[in-house]
């Protein structure tokens, strides 16, 4: 077969084109990708401004998740020991994230909009024990002026665990 | 007494029902559901929820001739009224029409939902009752979906109000139907719960001190048709979906009221399988869909950490955990070596707590080793229930006018409250309720006689009522005055007699003697062999009535004499030592112990061999209830640990011993037992399983109707009839009681309380605040005499032991009678006089 030696250096330049251009892949780790807004990460447990967890363990995300990866086990709070508001609180909050499927339904199903799938996608484990994430893993950090939970609370002050809901328009 | 059948039109389905039959019930009878929620089946209607409105047709009529109207096709006018009606309190009608799905029924419906959600808080996510909840069901379905009113115009209340230590109040999710307070008041006659103030403000209170005083309290929570009533057991214990269920017979007394054990893996428990709640299962014939506090709360004893998991073995005076290998051997071992020896033989001991196959293979094992078995109770009469005992069919539910209950020597509302319930309920059908008892009790409110013996005088009364039926001249010494004459002829002439005989004040001969004076007043006026006709033994244990079909029986004079002789000694689901320090004596000695338990007792401490046994929520078998009925539980968790069931480690053992006892499955010991034990011949696990549909309809999509209770589909369990035929009059051999001679000092007489501080019922700590504490219970007069006064502490001495505790005056304790409540850390097996002196 007869070669066309043109041929040869039309492939050659775009090779040598290429090595001029800077480079379109990420040095990840060292730099990270931003996600799209609405990516499904790792959950999170969200607090309200002042501490209190807003997941009031009605296990609705457990009841509504496909996969059977979350695992809710609730207590009461007091005003000693007070977690979240109203009168519920997640004791136990664990997910299995090899279980989890990211569909992000355990999301939709919480009425208090506490669990959340951030954008964290760096989940990596060497054991099926370091797979379930437990409650302490998965609270964020307490805000600023925010106090850590459980808290004490003058009595009566968080008696609704479903946030105040609007008049519908 | 038959009534006559109303035919009318439901949403175009023709019904005929029996007269007066209300409206919703006979929509619900050909399943058209007519939502209601203050109605209940079991409850005398009200009409307060407005949400059972429908459109009722009546046929016209000419005002001036009062001729029904007809068309000009020969069809009868339907006049519907302007309004909707309340088809929860409207009685049916000869050829009505009733419309339950029309549009104008349909939006009143909506409408109702709209205003009853007025103030509702909606926060079902952390509701316990969300999920099986009628409110969320019918809202669903019958709901607006959006309401008129304002948001900012709801009301806040509390949502945390104890009624009492187990029942919580959430007064926003009220919706004030009464179903609570009207069950207080109309089914278990303790009206302890009320409505206080008006409107959106009114508040169930309770009126008695401790609050929510009832022994049946938790059943409020499962009729409540919204959260507002909790257990404090269940409290944000688990959502109802997350829930597995096992059919379950109560433990706790000889009613067997059918049970619901709701389950769940938990991290507490480190991934263990626990109770988390115990739900009534409805069985019409024995229990309806109720049971008592005690069945639903105390039943944390069987997932306790105080559990025996690993068998045991003493070495060198100690017990260490061993392998089951290791432990049979040194049982076996031990077993031939004691019974090798010249000194007497092998005695069995065993409880009513242990299944029918548990105790018949017990029975084989120590029988087949030439032992003897012992039956550890205190009340005899176990062959007579099993040949005059009630006849098949029996339902204390179908008691009613003309039929006679004699309760003697019980207090039914401490010992099986269903059963005092029963009687309670019979009584308002218009059943003669007799209530013999040495001290006024809870049923006396009911009776149609009380009949008020001094204690020790059981028998004498009882035979006094013999001799006022047959006129018996061995008999006359007992003849008694006109009120016996009365009873005894109302006797005579029921239709239908039973007689409930316990054990208060009375010791085991004297309930031998009180059991057959019972028995031959049965068989003399001809109440035996029939159904709804026998003899009823209150027992102390859920299957004591099995344990005497299964051939095994107490010993009159105690278990003293026979473990003096015995080389070994096997115990099974029993502590005699617990109750009878005496014999840890005995039981020291060069005997041979071996004891299977659930937990480390007093008599298992002193054992050469423990065995850990599976309690009733980890295994299968059948308990027989006090009215013959055989019924079937099944398991509910994985078992703990190394347990094995009772039957299965004496299998286990005898075949170690060279006695050949092969069982693959507690199914086929039941079918060994059908072949042995006459009565039960025609019993398989298969017919425990049969269940029938019943009125009225509970759970699941009935919720809304019947309340939370589980509907039964596991079975309803054999009623296995007495040996004795109708019209076949057997006679018994009656024991004269022996006059006992009068001591100086107080009798100390044991008496039952529910709550008492047994080993099955301390390990649940959310009853204790509603435990009995230690205390002796003395007449006023007495304890004037005394120098007590209430609350003081006494002392007194009994079998070469001094006891000090404090003393509650009483005034329905009768003079010179001292009452101990039995269970609470003094043991008081039989009544026994004692000096009682007041402590400086």
């Amino acid at each position: 077969m007869r070669k066309n030696p043109l041929e040869l250096l039309r492939g050659l330049w775009t090779t040598f084109r290429s090595m001029l251009e800077s480079p379109v892949t990420y040095q990840y780790p060292e730099i990270k990708r931003p996600v799209r807004e609405r990516f499904r990460g790792r959950h999170e447990l969200k607090r309200y401004e002042n501490g209190l967890e807003k997941c009031i363990g009605c296990a609705l995300c457990a009841a509504a998740c496909p996969a059977d990866a979350i695992f809710v086990e609730a207590a009461e709070n007091t005003d000693e020991e007070r977690y979240s508001p109203g009168e519920r609180y997640a004791s136990t909050y664990e997910i299995n994230l090899l279980r989890c499927i990211f569909c992000g339904f355990c999301e939709d199903s919480c009425p208090t909009e506490a669990i959340v799938l951030e954008q964290n996608y760096e989940v990596s484990f060497t054991s099926r024990r370091q797979a379930i994430y437990t409650k302490d893993l998965l609270l964020v950090p307490v805000p600023t002026n925010g106090r850590q939970t459980p808290m004490k609370v003058p009595p009566g002050s968080f008696e609704r665990a479903v946030p105040e809901m609007e008049d519908a328009k | 007494m038959t009534k006559s059948l109303v035919t009318l039109t439901i949403d175009g389905i023709e019904v005929s029902v029996p007269e007066g039959t209300l409206i919703v019930d006979a929509a619900k009878k050909v399943g058209i559901d007519i939502p209601v929620f203050c109605y209940h089946p079991k409850l005398h209607p009200v009409g307060m929820c407005r949400m059972c409105l429908v459109e009722i047709g009546r046929p016209a009529r000419d005002r001036s001739t009062g001729e029904p109207i007809f068309d000009e096709d020969g069809q009868q006018v339907i006049h519907f009224g302007p309004n909707l009606e309340t088809s929860c309190t409207t009685p049916v009608g000869e050829g009505w029409v009733i419309r339950v799905n029309s549009e104008k029924a349909r939006e009143g419906r909506k409408q109702i939902v709209e205003y009853l959600l007025t103030s509702h808080p909606l926060d079902c996510p952390i509701c316990d009752k969300g999920g099986e909840c009628p409110l969320q069901n019918l809202t669903m379905e019958h709901g607006p979906g959006t309401s008129r009113f304002l948001f900012d115009e709801k009301i806040d209340l509390d949502k945390h109000v104890p009624l009492g230590e187990l029942i919580f109040l959430d007064r926003e999710r009220c919706i004030q139907c009464a179903r609570c307070v009207r069950f207080q008041e109309e089914v278990v006659d303790d009206p302890v719960l009320g409505f206080t103030n008006r409107g959106r403000r009114l508040e169930i209170i309770t009126s008695s001190d401790p609050g929510f005083d009832s022994y049946f309290s938790g059943n409020t929570t499962d009729i409540c048709p919204v959260g507002a009533l909790t257990t404090a057991d269940f409290r944000f214990g688990a959502r109802p979906w997350e829930l597995n269920r096992a059919a379950s017979i109560c433990p706790h007394c000889p009613v067997g009221c059918n049970l619901t054990l709701n389950t769940r893996r938990e991290a507490r428990a480190e991934g263990r399988d626990v109770i988390k709640r115990v739900m009534p299962r409805q069985n019409e014939h024995v229990n309806e869909i109720w049971i008592c506090d005690k069945g639903r709360f105390a039943h944390h004893f069987a997932s306790s950490i105080e559990r025996l998991t690993k068998p045991m073995v003493r070495v060198n005076g100690d017990l260490v955990q061993v392998g089951w290998d290791e432990a049979l051997v040194r049982a076996t071992e031990g077993l031939k070596d004691a019974l090798g020896r010249s000194k007497g033989g092998l005695v069995g001991i065993a409880g009513g707590r242990a299944s029918n196959e548990d105790l018949y293979v017990f029975r084989r094992f120590i029988e087949g080793l030439d032992g003897h078995t012992v039956l550890d109770d205190n009340l005899a009469g176990g062959d007579l229930t099993r040949e005059m005992g009630v006849g098949r069919g029996t339902d204390l539910g179908q008691i009613g006018p003309g039929d006679v209950i004699l309760v003697i020597a019980s207090d039914l509302h401490e010992e099986a409250p269903i059963w005092w319930l029963r009687l309670k309920q019979a009584v308002e059908r218009g059943a003669e309720l007799i209530v013999a008892n040495a001290r006024a009790t809870r049923l006396d409110r009911y009776a149609a006689h009380i009949i008020r013996y001094p204690y020790r005088r059981a028998v004498q009364t009882a035979l006094g009522l013999l001799h006022a039926v047959t006129k018996r001249a061995d008999l006359s010494p007992f003849v008694g005055d006109k009120s016996l004459q009365k009873v005894a002829k109302l006797f005579m002439k029921a239709e239908n007699a039973i007689i409930f005989y316990g054990r208060e004040g009375l010791d085991y001969k004297a309930s031998e003697a009180l059991a057959q004076a019972c028995a031959s007043l049965l068989t003399s006026t001809d109440h035996v062999g029939r159904a709804n006709n026998g003899l009823i033994a209150v027992w102390p244990r859920v299957n004591t009535q099995g344990a005497w079909d299964m051939g095994l029986q107490p010993i009159p004079s105690g278990l003293g004499e026979i473990l003096e002789q015995a080389s070994a000694v096997y115990v099974m689901a029993s502590d005699p030592v617990a109750d009878d320090a005496s014999l840890e004596t005995l039981l020291r000695e060069d005997t041979f112990l071996v004891v299977q338990e659930l937990f480390m007792t007093p008599t298992a401490e002193l054992a050469d061999v423990v065995f850990p046994a599976r309690s009733f929520i980890e295994r299968e078998g059948t308990y027989t209830s006090g009215e013959h009925r055989v019924q079937r539980f099944y398991p509910a968790v994985l078992p703990l640990g190394g347990t094995k069931s009772d039957w299965r480690i004496v299998t286990s053992l005898a075949n170690a011993m060279g006695i050949e006892l092969n069982f693959p499955s507690a199914a086929a010991v039941m079918l060994a037992i059908a072949e042995s034990v006459p009565n039960y011949s025609d019993l398989t696990y298969q017919a425990l399983t049969i269940a029938e549909s019943q009125w009225p309809h509970v759970g699941g999509e009935s919720l809304y109707f019947g309340g939370n209770a589980f509907k039964n589909s596991q079975g309803l369990g054999v009623q296995v009839g007495p040996a004795a035929e109708p019209g076949e009059p057997s006679e018994v051999a009656l024991t004269m009681p022996v006059e006992e001679s009068e001591e100086d000092g107080l009798l100390l007489v044991p008496i039952t309380r529910l709550y008492d501080r047994g080993t099955t019922v301390l390990p649940s700590k959310v009853l204790h605040p509603r435990l009995e504490r230690l205390h002796i219970e003395l007449n006023p007069k007495d304890a004037s005499h005394l120098g007590v006064i209430d609350g003081a502490q006494v002392e007194f001495r009994m079998n070469g032991k001094r006891f000090q505790l404090p003393a509650r005056l009483v005034a329905t304790v009768p003079e010179g009678i001292a009452l101990m409540p039995r269970s609470l850390g003094v043991s008081v097996v039989n009544p026994i006089p004692v000096q009682i002196s007041s402590v400086e």
